[in-house]
């Protein structure tokens, strides 16, 4: 054989195994840091065993991060992530624009039946369902059982804001620093908005009547507000304008808060021993209302979408249809136990009695889910879908402005009243200009 | 004669220095202490200071869940390959502006600067889809493109300062004896300007490890540098202080060893030509 054939057949042999290599294919996931991505990060190795030919990168960011990434990403088509980590707030507007692959094709084995309504309803974009959902959550009442009784209160499984009020009272002890509630007072759209949006449907407010015109300067809105504003101020921690979710988090597990109202998946920190000081103390209530048919409590879910426009589709599916299955629950079950598993976004999960003995929160979370319809949120009708955010484009900047008003109230810098004034203005100026 | 100073000036300014030097220094060392700390100690309150149970758990954490080494190299090739990058161009630069002005030189010095007052966000767009379109997102090259243009004003604005206290007679001598311009560069203006390249050098490198903004926005999995892999500890819902603080200290500790190894030559090149 001449050293020219040898060479040639060299080539071919180098030319055939990067082609057998390049039918690897390599999706790039991004997701937020959080417990339970996290956990699945570290579980890949079970999908990559069961599809071979799949390999799975990770970019993990932090939430704010990661979403003007993301959005970066597939407003442009660039095409540098083939799942994406998104909110039930991006889903509708996403899908609206074309940016989504849809997913109404997964195999019956997914069961997409067996989605919660709720939550499969604001992924679901007439008629076709835009992300699936990795774990959902609402908004509840937790509380120090000690610290009620104590003050020889009770507090009922659905409470109204009155009587959340007067176990604030009870149980505000300044002197030894606990405070009868703590709650979001940081401003954002995803910090004391949530809050507020979720807290302002239970007392009959909205963000926008039928015509989108803004609705500050309704009754409704500054008796939230006022209620939200004398609570914190007598019976919440100092500092309380510049408290999110983690600094409240850090003051419920060191012993400061009697009551805190937020996110259900809040429930697995507060009662793990080795996180928190008062885990065994924690009791749990449905979001409180006013006895108008709707309670303060929010719906959230981290859903895994697919970019329009990804030349991956099928990996990227496969590894959507694995994140949100059933069987991914039960391997969730099976290597970390039942109490670490993804939880708010399938019914199956709340009819298992192993998990239901393990997460004694998991009743409330589920019933907080049902309580709350991202369709019609509202005492009255509004022209918009979200629960504690309102799914349009403009809601970002929007409920961020807002909020920092509103956080300025609670700081003491404006009153109430000013506060509401310059909410309406600056909210009725920026729909102007979106053309609404 | 220089003025007699009484110890207890002496004492108090000593004083009054260290007071400020660990009131900066303080978050720094307190992410460091955090970072050997349970997550339960870390949001302690009272927060203890030393007294606690050191741990490096956080540590041996953050080196499974990520891959520090491919983080630290793409921030050790886009701070160095921006730099080197950007010194090439900013040298002659400022040397024409220094040593050859023209009538629009001061113009053209304050336009560079005014590029740095336009918020990068607003320009966000366009260049991630020229980057889509030349293939270059998610990569080192890209990176380092970027990050010289963005620092390049500094860059220049730094050597001009330098190349000005640098008599022109002296190159116009070396001129006189038949050097080329290349020489006159190479051989005669940069070792006399040593100190103020070194410490542009050093800053620069500093800025473009510690740029947070297109380093995020312009990665994904592969030339993500040590701004990402910070960024994927953070987390508004789960308190992660303590992995947070030992990701930081990891992405800190490089350059915090350069910058103390290397103090003489910054101090020297800032202040370079403060007083005459």
């Amino acid at each position: 054989m001449s050293l020219r054939t040898s060479a040639l057949m060299g080539a071919c042999a180098v030319m055939a195994l990067a082609t057998a290599a390049s039918a690897e294919t390599t999706i790039t996931v991004a997701t937020v840091n959080n417990g339970d991505m996290i956990r699945m990060q570290g579980l890949t190795s079970d999908f990559e065993a069961k599809h071979p030919d799949i390999k799975v990168e990770w970019v993990t960011l932090e939430e704010n991060v990661l979403r003007q990434r993301v959005t970066t990403d597939v407003a442009t088509k660039g095409g540098q992530y083939d799942v994406m980590t998104i909110g039930t707030y991006e889903v509708p507007i996403w899908g609206k624009q074309g940016w989504l692959v849809g997913l109404n094709d997964l195999p019956e084995s997914y069961d997409v039946d067996d989605l919660l309504p709720a939550i499969r309803g604001g992924l679901t974009v007439d008629g076709t369902l835009y992300a699936a959902p990795f774990y959902g959550e609402s908004s509840m009442v937790m509380y120090r059982k000690d610290l009620v009784e104590a003050a020889g209160l009770e507090m009922p499984e659905a409470p109204t804001w009155d009587q959340v009020r007067e176990i604030a009272a009870a149980t505000t002890d300044k002197a030894n620093e606990v405070y009868g509630i703590c709650l979001r007072g940081k401003a954002g759209w995803g910090e004391n908005m949530a809050f507020l949006t979720a807290m302002s449907n239970s007392f009959g407010a909205k963000w926008f009547d039928m015509e989108w015109t803004p609705q500050f300067d309704s009754p409704e809105w500054k008796r939230t507000l006022t209620f939200y504003l004398d609570l914190m101020e007598n019976y919440g921690p100092p500092g309380a304008s510049s408290n999110g979710f983690n600094e409240n988090l850090a003051l419920f597990q060191t012993g400061k808060c009697a009551m805190w109202i937020d996110a259900t998946v809040a429930a697995s920190f507060v009662t793990n021993p080795d996180e928190s000081e008062v885990a065994d103390q924690v009791g749990f209530a449905l979001a409180p209302d006013n006895g108008l048919g709707k309670r303060g409590n929010w719906l959230w879910a981290w859903n895994l979408g697919i970019p329009a426009g990804t030349e991956k589709e099928e990996a990227a599916k496969a590894f959507v249809e694995w994140a949100t299955s059933k069987e991914y629950t039960e391997l969730v079950a099976e290597k970390e136990g039942w109490a670490n598993v993804p939880p708010g976004t399938r019914t199956s999960l709340y009819e298992n009695p192993a998990y239901l003995e393990a997460a004694p929160f998991a009743q409330m979370t589920l019933e907080s889910i049902e309580a709350a319809d991202p369709q019609n949120p509202t005492v009255d009708e509004v022209p918009y879908v979200g629960v504690q955010f309102v799914a349009i484009p403009e809601f970002q900047g929007l409920g961020t402005a807002v909020g920092q008003q509103f956080s300025a109230a609670l700081a003491g810098q404006v009153t109430a009243e000013q506060a509401l004034a310059n909410a309406q203005t600056l909210t009725e100026r920026e729909m102007k200009r979106a053309g609404y | 004669m220089a003025r007699a100073v009484t110890t207890n000036r002496k004492v108090v300014s000593t004083v009054f220095g260290w007071a400020i030097a660990i009131l900066i220094f303080f978050p720094i060392l307190w992410t460091i202490l955090t970072s050997f700390k349970t997550e339960a100690e870390a949001i302690a309150s009272p927060p203890s200071f030393l007294v606690f149970d050191w741990t490096l758990e956080n540590y041996s954490t953050v080196q499974e869940r990520s891959d520090y080494f491919l983080h630290f190299m793409n921030s050790v090739i886009l701070s160095l390959g921006s730099t080197v990058l950007g010194l090439l161009i900013a040298i002659p630069a400022a040397w024409s502006m220094a040593f050859v002005p023209a009538k629009r030189t001061k113009d053209v010095l304050m336009w560079m600067l005014s590029t740095k007052m336009l918020p990068p966000v607003g320009v966000l767009v366009p260049i991630y889809l020229i980057f889509r379109d030349i293939g270059l997102l998610d990569t080192r090259l890209g990176l380092v493109i970027v990050l010289t243009l963005i620092n390049l004003p500094i860059i220049i604005w730094m050597l001009f300062t330098y190349f000005r206290e640098i008599p022109g007679d002296i190159l116009e001598a070396a001129r006189m004896d038949g050097a080329s311009l290349r020489d006159e560069i190479i051989h005669v203006l940069t070792p006399m300007a040593v100190p103020g390249i070194a410490s542009t050098l050093l800053l620069n490198v500093i800025l473009a490890w510690n740029e947070a903004f297109w380093t995020l926005n312009l990665t994904a999995a592969n030339a993500a540098p040590l701004t990402a892999f910070i960024a994927s500890y953070s987390s508004p819902e789960g308190l992660f202080y303590a992995k947070l603080s030992a990701a930081s200290t990891m992405a800190i500790a490089p350059i915090l060893i350069l910058g103390w190894f290397s103090q003489k030559q910054l101090v020297r090149g800032l202040t370079f030509g403060a007083v005459k």
